[in-house]
């Protein structure tokens, strides 16, 4: 299953970055961060609930860019 | 302007003008510090914070931890030296101010692309029992009447059920001349209705109307990144560890070294000097202006009526060296019409009069080209014992005559003095009691644009085109020559052209793509065969969209040119943007480790270049209207 949520990043190079560690949290199958249109197009894998997994990548990506924003809720 | 950016702004300000009052104030050692360190807090507040997070998070190498490490450490040399403070305030200035000016940019930037991309519908008019109501598009269900009032953009594709109007499709196409729709009309979502009132019966679903289709493929179309796009991506991930490494060697080596020949290590200088080269480690400029000229580009080709699906293909574009064009639909209108008319031994008129009657009841192309020609000049004669003769024609009698109208087989059979022509396209000819009186030639026409759009491509540097078609030899070799195309193949069946174009490639230089144009009909397989598949006049055909990868909204050929000039166009400013930002900053790094480049020098590689960047990617947004 593919969403995608909008975000709140400043730099190209942090956009970059949280792509970089969405992909590591357990249930991401894929991920794409598009600074231009502020976008994050998740992909889950099969049997992962969409919140919970959400709730990591926004954890994860938090730890990177502190104050980045992601609307999954 | 966002709030943040007020904020900051405001920062900006009231920090450098403290920092210049200040540089006035005649005080000495700890006040002077005490008094320097609140512009530097104003300033640089967040960034230290933010600098702590990320030692916390063991995430050190971010720009905001390598200017904080900059500017304290030149904050300890000022403090322990020459008591310059205004160096450490500046180097943070100057970078908030590029970024403020790097974020003012993109969101521009940002804005203008989506401007352009404005082609959302609100709502939908939705006609009830009783009176129209306003409703969100994605509600509306297949078969539903909706009303379009003058002004108000088309929501969802449909039906004209009444009411006639101009279409504005200039958002969708580029296509400045408004198109007239009439009862029975389908149109299409993004269009904006011009002058009377619509009665539309909606045939798709909002989710798949023409609208959500194409803003879909824009926004996916920057997800697909270009070669230079993850060059840049994987550059600056080794670059900043680089650079800080290279800064550490740089702080403490040097020293050692002078340290043994003549005994004095010079610290401060070289730590100094590392601290620049700190400045100058940022990646961002090139991370921020890459993507964005794409994305730029691809904003700026949507404004023309050219999609492009992903920075990959606008990336090979560029490349492209070879163009092969199927005929029907692409190079001509895939439109029967008579072009010629050659009476022998009867009028003009005549001639069309007969061939229009004989042929009145049928229901083949040719019988309908003829008509059309006719147009109802007058009516037309009653035809009696009207008989196919399968693969030749149709033998009538109109009044008191025997009239044939067909291929040179039934002339052989039933005319006298009958000579065959040698014209390209398809040839009826027509005989009157045996007697040959005449032939009409109907053949497909070939689009204005055509010749002038094979010119334009040969001037944007493409070596090669080619011709693939299913027609006759004879029709195919006209149209080519006509064109002036560099090689054609005729009498294809569709394999055939997948076939050729798989050889085509195969044989073309490497580093060169081969495109395919087409009009998506039938041609989904040569689409996806080809480097390129560009499809035309894909209004509303979804298997165009879905197999090409770059959609022309309108059917005019001269857009082939216009979308591999953008492409080029906006490959060197990638280009461009890629040399500037990686040279400046490499020769600002052995400035610097000579000590002829300083702090300021090290912050004008990093953000002045990024702004300059981004301005440059800006201009792939500007493009000339042909």
């Amino acid at each position: 299953m593919k969403k995608t949520y909008k975000i709140e990043v400043d730099c190209a190079n942090c956009a970059a970055k949280m792509e970089e560690a969405a992909k590591k949290v357990e249930g991401v199958a894929d991920c794409t961060v598009n600074f231009m249109t502020l976008k994050m197009k998740v992909e889950f894998k099969e049997g992962f609930d969409e919140q919970k997994v959400m709730d990591d990548v926004f954890k994860a990506c938090r730890k990177i860019e502190p104050d980045c924003v992601i609307a999954y809720k | 302007m966002t709030k943040k950016q007020k904020k900051n702004l405001i920062r900006i300000i009231v920090s450098a003008v403290l920092m210049v009052v200040f540089i006035f104030i005649p005080v000495d050692s700890w006040m002077r510090f005490a008094m320097f360190m609140i512009p530097y807090l104003i300033i640089g507040y967040d960034i230290l914070i933010k600098a702590a997070k990320g030692v916390i998070h063991l995430q050190p190498f971010d720009e905001c931890f390598l200017m904080s490490v900059a500017t304290i450490g030149a904050m300890i040399i000022a403090v322990t030296g020459h008591g310059d403070y205004v160096e450490a305030i500046a180097v943070m200035l100057f970078y908030q101010t590029g970024e403020w000016f790097q974020s003012y940019a993109v969101g521009k930037s940002r804005k203008s692309i989506s401007d352009l991309m404005d082609i959302c519908p609100e709502y939908a008019n939705v006609e009830t029992a009783d009176g129209q109501k306003e409703t969100d598009p994605e509600d509306v269900e297949i078969g539903t009447v909706i009303v379009i009032k003058a002004g108000e953009r088309i929501p969802i594709d449909g039906v004209v059920i009444s009411g006639s109007s101009m279409l504005d499709t200039s958002a969708l196409t580029g296509e400045s001349v408004p198109r007239s729709v009439h009862e029975g009309d389908e149109v299409i979502s993004g269009c904006v209705n011009g002058s009377g009132v619509l009665r539309v019966k909606t045939t798709k679903l909002f989710e798949d109307s023409t609208v959500s289709r194409i803003l879909e493929l824009v926004e996916n179309a920057s997800s697909r990144k270009s070669g230079r796009e993850s060059f840049i991506t994987r550059f600056a991930r080794v670059y900043t560890p680089v650079v800080v490494l290279s800064a550490l060697a740089l702080a403490i080596i040097p020293p050692l070294i002078s340290l043994l020949i003549s005994g004095q290590p010079h610290w401060a200088m070289w730590i100094y000097r590392a601290l620049t080269f700190l400045v100058i480690s940022c990646p961002c400029a090139l991370v921020i202006s890459v993507p964005l000229s794409f994305f730029a580009g691809i904003g700026g080709a949507g404004k023309q009526g050219i999609l492009i699906k992903g920075s990959n293909y606008l990336e090979m574009l560029s490349k492209a060296g070879t163009v092969i064009f199927d005929k029907t639909g692409t190079l001509t209108k895939g439109v029967f019409e008579v072009t010629e008319i050659c009476p022998d031994g009867a009028t003009e008129d005549e001639l069309l009069l007969l061939a229009a009657a004989a042929e009145q009841y049928s229901g083949h192309p040719i019988a309908l080209s003829l008509l059309k020609r006719f147009n109802g000049r007058s009516e037309l004669p009653k035809a009696e014992d009207v008989s196919e003769v399968a693969g030749k024609g149709i033998t009538a009698r109109i009044g008191k005559s025997f009239i044939c109208v067909g291929n040179s087989k039934l002339m052989q059979d039933n005319a006298k003095g009958f000579v065959p022509s040698d014209k390209s396209g398809t040839v009826v000819y027509v005989s009157r009691d045996g007697q040959y009186i005449g032939h009409i030639v109907i053949s497909d026409i070939i689009k204005e644009n055509s010749a002038k759009a094979l010119k334009e491509l040969k001037k944007t540097g493409i070596r090669r085109t080619v011709m693939l078609t299913g027609d006759s030899k004879k029709a195919a070799d006209a149209a080519a020559q006509k064109l002036g195309l560099d090689d054609v193949y005729s009498e294809l069946l569709p394999e055939d052209k997948v076939r050729l174009t798989g050889e085509i490639i195969e044989k073309s230089g490497k580093g060169e793509a081969v495109v395919f144009v087409g009009d998506g009909i039938n041609d989904a397989p040569v689409l996806t065969e080809a480097d390129i598949g560009i499809a035309m006049g894909a209004m509303g055909s979804d298997a165009a969209i879905e197999a090409s990868d770059i959609v022309l909204m309108d059917d005019d050929p001269l857009k082939i040119s216009t979308a591999i000039g953008i492409s080029k166009k906006c490959i060197r400013i990638v280009n461009e943007n890629i040399w500037f930002s990686i040279g400046v900053k490499a020769i600002c790094l052995i400035l610097g480790a000579l000590g002829f480049a300083n702090m300021w020098i090290a912050v004008f590689a990093d953000v002045g270049v990024m702004v300059i960047a981004v301005l440059n990617a800006m201009r792939n947004l500007i493009q000339k209207k042909k």
